[in-house]
Parts: structure tokens; C-alpha cells; sequence
């Protein structure tokens, strides 16, 4: 046993340290805090050696970066094969607007494409509805209609870029438009690539955009995981979401757990529909935050790696090594950005990039420095998109795999995370599951006690925010605005008004009550949504019939 | 002893981001006031139905769509038609320096935009709420 022997050894040597040479070092200079904690509050310790990794063997937790548990990551030579995907969330007024955008983007080396919608489309509701008024184009582009769509990617070639949409309740509908899209530009479905979030369990607990009651979203989202395993296959048909759960005041481990908690919801269900694993855990995706504390961060990346890939091997069975990679894109924190001295924000992106890319990321969205204020403006964008570039082509570290493996205090903090995780788990199972748990209240209430938490602590200055609680100065934020033009909402309002006087009334009229019997009965709903798209049905319309059939949801009203 | 001060709470509008607003629910209720939150997308009538019904003496409206510049002014102007233009209205969210202006002079008393202190909201709703 000469690994007991060299745990026993360092242990004599780690107690004389601390009574000898750490002992002098805190009597000539005390440490700067009583306690250290990560931005999630876990404390955390001076120093972390082998002794806090003693029995837990190399293969089984870390194994070969491309081999089971995949914790150093998915791919054998990670980014020395290829580097991650730079795809920038992008969306803002009509889809001219954002469009041109896209291109702009492109031209500056963007590699995949992600589109923000407003919140009108977010919420499946027409530019010209009375809920709309006052948002149209304001936090990303306005699809309404086939027509939209089209507009959005025209000159683009979506037979080869890969298109991701954070668009949630109304998923079905937009990717309906999508695949229409495609189809009116003669490429096949089996070429396209891209990812609909289609995360509606995380609306509930946190983003809180959704349409329907939790069941009858379920078997929607279902519904696509079926349509796409048969006739998109290379299409991701959810991203399973902890970015919104972060960013409304989760931590660390609250993201990690109900982010996995969800994922394995989906499959559940799927399972139910009587799927078979191995037909859609493949296209499953997930989506993560990088917030401010970087060996956090990768830590928690790399225990979802590992906790995603024994669980749906074991719980789950899934047999096709495909199923158990945990793939994911990540942002960087929006709600780490401060409107105070903004340019500040372009260095917290850059570490919480790193720290994406440090935890071995499959694409990534740099926030841009002026997004404390509004959809950023084009110069802005190229800043955050060049942070990316240097991760990749200057800092060194895309050149070899996991480069923070075996870090004491890295591995000892995903073995924290995880362990916290399965704690979470328990509890939801406890509470009666994922969506029992969201009628309870019980992750919104987790949520917001975090939320409260975090903002004493930068009242109370025991954190401290750059140019927020400390570090000032008296000075204007320098800050180009952009403005959503009056011509682009009238523009959109007409191009509306004349595909609901010139489309085929009668063919319509059917499409959209064939979706309602659909929707009655218990068919996948995905070829009714694309015969109603076809049909020019506007995406109001087609949410509506929904509306009207599955009912609305009223969420636990707690603070 | 003095009356609690009342405040209503609320999240006009389409967007989903209730963090702010649920930080600030919570931290007037612990500096002893009364807290009543609507939850999200509120149309301005529903919160000024809301507001009138529970008497309160301020409201504060959060929106992080940018669809302030119409729903703020809204709420204002339906509250002074109902006789009750006397709750004070404070806004909320991400708001561009230049919008405040317009919004103060559409009858917003306060506007407060990220990384304001707790401590300032508070002592605004509390100076500003208790003549009423």
C-alpha cells in the first residue's frame, strides 16, 4: 500500500507545516478575511493537497478526456481537433434588422448562429397583439410570421452554418417555421444543424416565459424529440437550460442540480412516450452560465460531465455512447455585467470565458460590455466576439486537454458540486419530482433566497463588485444607445396585415383546426404546426389554438 | 405608532426577469414595510385595479424589456384616473440615462437603475410614501 503510506507521510509533513511555517506566516500577517467563499458563499479553504482526493481512484472520477465518465471531456483531443463553436446571441428589431446583423457577425468570424427574439415571439404572440405593445424588437428579433423567418436568414446558407433559437413555450411553432424555411430554400432537413432550447421546465422555475401548464408542455416537447429523432437528425431538439436559473440568483450547485434534475425530467417522459433512450438522449443539449469565479465554474461543468454521463448509463440505460455525452454551450454571466464603468465588463467576460473554456465548452456567447443597458450595439458585439478569438488563437490554453485536471482544489470542488447535486435530487424526489416541485414553489423560493442572499452581501460590502460597492468614480457611463426604429415596428406591422389579407383563407382555416384536433387528441402535434406554418398561420395564431386547448399556467406568487 | 407603509409591487409588461423585483419586495418587507407582489405580466390596468384595491401608498414597477417608456407613463396616467395620483410610482430595470428625464416628468417620483443600493430604494419609498 504505498499510496497509504504516502498519504500518512504528507499527512505528518501537512501538521508540521501548519504548526511551523503556516503558524509564523498568520502571526507576522494575519489573512485578509476571516473566511473566503466562491460567488455561490461555499467557503473555501487555504489550501487543498492530495489528501482531499485520498480514495477516489483517477478512472473512475476523471478517466481519459472522449471515455466514460468524461469529466476532462467529451472529445479525445477536445480543442486541439477543433476549437469550440463562437456563436453570439444576436437579435434586435425586425428581422431586416437582425439579419443584417447576422451578417456582420459572420463577417467577423463568428462560426454558428444564435437568435434572440423578443418578448412578444418568447411569449407566442404577433407584433400586432395587444399584449405585444411597447416590446416589439426591444430584447431580440420579432418572428411572426413564415415570412419573418425567411426574411431573417435570407443570404444565408443554413445547409452549413448551425442555428440555435432561445425560444421556449412557443419551440414548436419557430422550429416549424424553421424547418419551412429550409424547405422553401430546397435544403434538405437532414442537413440542417441547430438547437431550439425548448426548455420549459426551467421557465418555471426561472426564466418565467411560458404558455401552457407544465403536462401539456411536456408532451409538446416530446413531441419534438420524436419528430426530430425521425426527421431532423442532426438537429438538437432541447438545451436544457442552467443559464436562467444562474441568472435569477441561483448558485453554482443550484444551477448544476436543477439543471440535471430537468434533464433527466425529459427523458423520464420521453421514456414514457415509449421512445427508446438511445433514439433521442443523443440530440439532447445543455446550456450553462460562466459567472465570476472561475474554478467554480469549471468545477461545475465538470461534474454535470461526469453526474449526466453515470446517470444515463445506470438510471437510465442507455447503451449508445452518444447518449451519455453532456454537451453544452455557454454565456457568460449577464447579470454579473454593471452599469458602472461598463468597459470593466469586457474583463469579467474574458475570465468567465476562460473559465468556459477551461471546462471544456462546446460553443460559447460573450456578453457584450454595454448589455447592462440595451441589446449591444455593433462595435460592442466585435469586442466580445474578439475575447473569444484571443481564448482561442493566443492564450494557450485550447492547446491541450482539461489543462486544470488534477488540480487539488478543482477536483475537490466538482467532488463538492456533485455531491451537493445529489443532495438537490433528493429533495425534489422528496417534494414529489420536477414538476410537483414547481407547483410547490420549491425552486423559485431556493432561487430567490440566493438571489437575496448574494445582494446582502454586496450591500453588506462582505462582497465586493468592482465600481459598485468599492473602486467608484464620478463619472458618466459612456454608452452608444441603440434605438429600435418607428419604420422597422411599422414595416412589420404591414408585412403582417398583407399575409393576413393574401394568404388562402379556407387552407388556413383548416391547418389551424387540424392542430386543434390534434391537440385534442394525443398525436404528435409537429406535422399539424408545419401544415398551419405552411398555411401562413402567424405564430399568434398557432400558440392560440394551443392557448385555447391546454389552458394557461398562473405560477405560486412567493418573494 | 406609525402606519406601515404599504407598497405594491409590480412587473408590467412581457418579460419574465423577476430577480430585481423580488430582491426589492423582500428588502422593504425587512425594513418593516407592507409588501404586496403581483407577479409578472401585469397589464397597467391590472396593477393600478391592484393598487387602488389595497390602498397602497406606493408602487414600484420593474421592467427589463425595455418597454418601460410605454408602460410606466400608463400606469401613471390610469392612476390619476382613477382619483388615486396620489401613490407614488417608482420604476426599475434597464433604463437609459436619457429616458429618466421623460419618465420623471410622466410623473415616475423615483427611477433607479442596476447596482443601486438597497439601502437608497428603501429610504426613497420611505421618504417619499409616508406623506401620503
Amino acid at each position: 500500500m504505498a499510496e497509504a503510506e504516502d498519504l500518512r507521510t504528507l499527512g505528518e509533513k501537512l501538521r508540521r507545516w501548519e504548526s511551523t511555517t503556516l503558524k509564523e506566516a498568520l502571526a507576522s500577517m494575519p489573512e485578509r478575511r476571516r473566511e473566503f467563499v466562491t460567488t455561490s458563499s461555499r467557503p473555501v479553504r487555504r489550501l487543498y493537497t492530495p489528501l482531499d482526493l485520498a480514495g477516489k481512484p483517477y478512472a473512475e472520477r476523471l478517466g481519459n478526456p472522449g471515455e466514460f465518465p468524461f469529466t476532462r471531456g467529451i472529445h479525445p483531443t477536445m480543442y486541439r481537433g477543433r476549437l469550440w463553436t463562437m456563436r453570439m446571441f444576436a437579435g434586435y428589431g425586425s428581422a431586416e434588422d437582425t439579419n443584417r446583423r447576422f451578417k456582420y457577425l459572420i463577417g467577423h468570424g463568428e462560426t454558428g448562429l444564435s437568435v434572440a427574439f423578443d418578448m412578444p415571439t418568447l411569449y407566442g404572440y404577433d407584433t400586432d397583439d395587444p399584449e405585444a405593445v411597447g416590446e416589439f424588437g426591444t430584447c431580440g428579433v420579432a418572428v411572426s410570421s413564415l415570412d419573418d423567418m425567411r426574411i431573417l436568414f435570407r443570404g444565408i446558407d443554413v445547409g452549413s452554418i448551425s442555428t440555435s433559437m432561445t425560444i421556449n413555450g412557443p419551440a414548436n411553432a419557430i422550429w416549424a417555421m424553421y424547418l419551412a424555411m429550409a424547405e422553401s430554400k430546397g435544403v434538405a432537413w437532414t442537413r440542417l444543424r441547430g438547437t431550439i432550447q425548448n426548455d420549459i421546465l426551467k421557465e418555471y422555475q426561472a426564466q418565467k416565459e411560458w404558455l401552457y401548464p407544465p403536462e401539456p408542455s411536456m408532451r409538446l416537447v416530446v413531441d419534438t424529440f420524436e419528430f426530430g429523432s425521425k426527421h431532423v437528425p442532426q438537429w438538437n431538439t432541447i438545451s436544457i437550460s442552467g443559464y436562467h436559473i444562474r441568472e435569477a440568483g441561483a448558485t453554482a450547485a443550484q444551477e448544476l442540480a436543477f439543471t440535471l434534475a430537468n434533464g433527466f425530467e425529459y427523458v423520464r417522459w420521453g421514456i414514457d412516450r415509449g421512445l427508446r433512450v438511445d433514439d433521442f438522449a443523443p440530440r439532447l443539449s445543455f446550456f450553462f452560465n460562466a459567472h465570476n469565479d472561475l474554478f467554480e465554474e469549471v468545477a461545475k461543468y465538470r461534474a454535470a460531465r461526469r453526474i449526466w454521463a453515470r446517470e444515463i448509463r445506470d438510471a437510465f440505460g442507455a447503451k449508445n455512447p452518444r447518449s451519455w455525452l453532456l454537451r453544452f454551450h455557454t454565456q457568460t454571466a449577464g447579470v454579473s455585467l454593471t452599469a458602472q464603468q461598463p468597459e470593466v465588463n469586457i474583463v469579467r467576460t474574458t475570465v468567465q470565458g476562460l473559465a468556459a473554456v477551461l471546462g471544456g465548452t462546446q460553443s460559447l456567447h460573450t456578453n457584450s460590455y454595454d448589455e447592462a443597458y440595451q441589446v449591444p450595439h455593433e462595435k460592442a458585439v466585435r469586442l466580445a466576439l474578439r475575447t473569444q478569438q484571443i481564448l482561442a488563437h493566443e492564450s494557450g490554453v485550447a492547446n491541450t486537454v482539461d489543462p486544470l485536471g488534477g488540480s487539488y482544489h478543482l477536483e475537490w470542488l466538482t467532488d463538492q458540486l456533485e455531491e451537493d447535486a445529489y443532495r438537490y435530487f433528493d429533495r425534489i424526489q422528496e417534494l414529489g419530482g420536477v414538476i410537483a416541485s414547481i407547483r410547490k414553489g420549491f425552486f423559485q423560493q431556493e432561487i430567490a433566497n440566493s438571489a437575496y442572499r448574494y445582494q446582502r452581501e454586496i450591500e453588506d460590502k462582505e462582497r465586493t463588485i468592482v465600481g459598485v460597492n468599492d473602486f467608484l468614480v464620478d463619472e458618466q457611463p459612456e454608452v452608444e444607445p441603440l434605438r429600435i426604429t418607428e419604420a422597422s415596428l411599422r414595416a412589420q406591422l404591414e408585412r403582417l396585415k398583407r399575409i393576413r389579407r393574401r394568404r388562402d383563407a379556407k387552407k388556413h382555416a383548416k391547418a389551424l383546426d387540424r392542430l386543434r384536433k390534434a391537440c385534442e387528441g394525443d398525436e404528435n402535434t409537429m406535422p399539424f404546426i408545419l401544415d398551419a406554418v405552411r398555411a401562413q398561420a402567424t405564430l399568434g395564431e398557432t400558440c392560440d389554438v394551443m392557448r385555447e386547448v391546454f389552458g394557461l399556467w398562473e405560477e405560486p406568487l412567493l418573494y | 405608532m406609525a402606519k406601515k407603509i404599504r407598497v405594491l409591487i409590480a412587473k408590467p409588461g412581457l418579460d419574465g426577469h423577476d430577480r430585481g423585483a423580488k430582491v426589492i419586495a423582500r428588502a422593504l418587507r425587512d425594513a418593516g414595510m407592507e409588501v404586496i407582489y403581483t407577479g409578472l405580466r401585469q397589464m397597467p390596468e391590472d396593477i393600478v385595479e391592484a393598487a387602488v384595491q389595497e390602498d397602497v401608498d406606493a408602487v414600484g414597477l420593474s421592467c427589463l424589456s425595455g418597454a418601460h417608456m410605454t408602460l410606466f407613463p400608463e400606469v401613471v396616467k390610469l392612476l390619476r384616473r382613477r382619483k388615486a395620483g396620489d401613490i407614488v410610482v417608482v420604476g426599475g430595470g434597464i433604463i437609459p440615462e436619457e429616458d429618466i428625464p421623460k419618465l420623471k416628468k410622466a410623473g415616475i417620483k423615483g427611477v433607479f437603475g442596476p447596482g443601486t443600493p438597497l439601502e437608497e430604494i428603501v429610504a426613497f419609498f420611505r421618504e417619499e410614501a409616508k406623506g401620503r
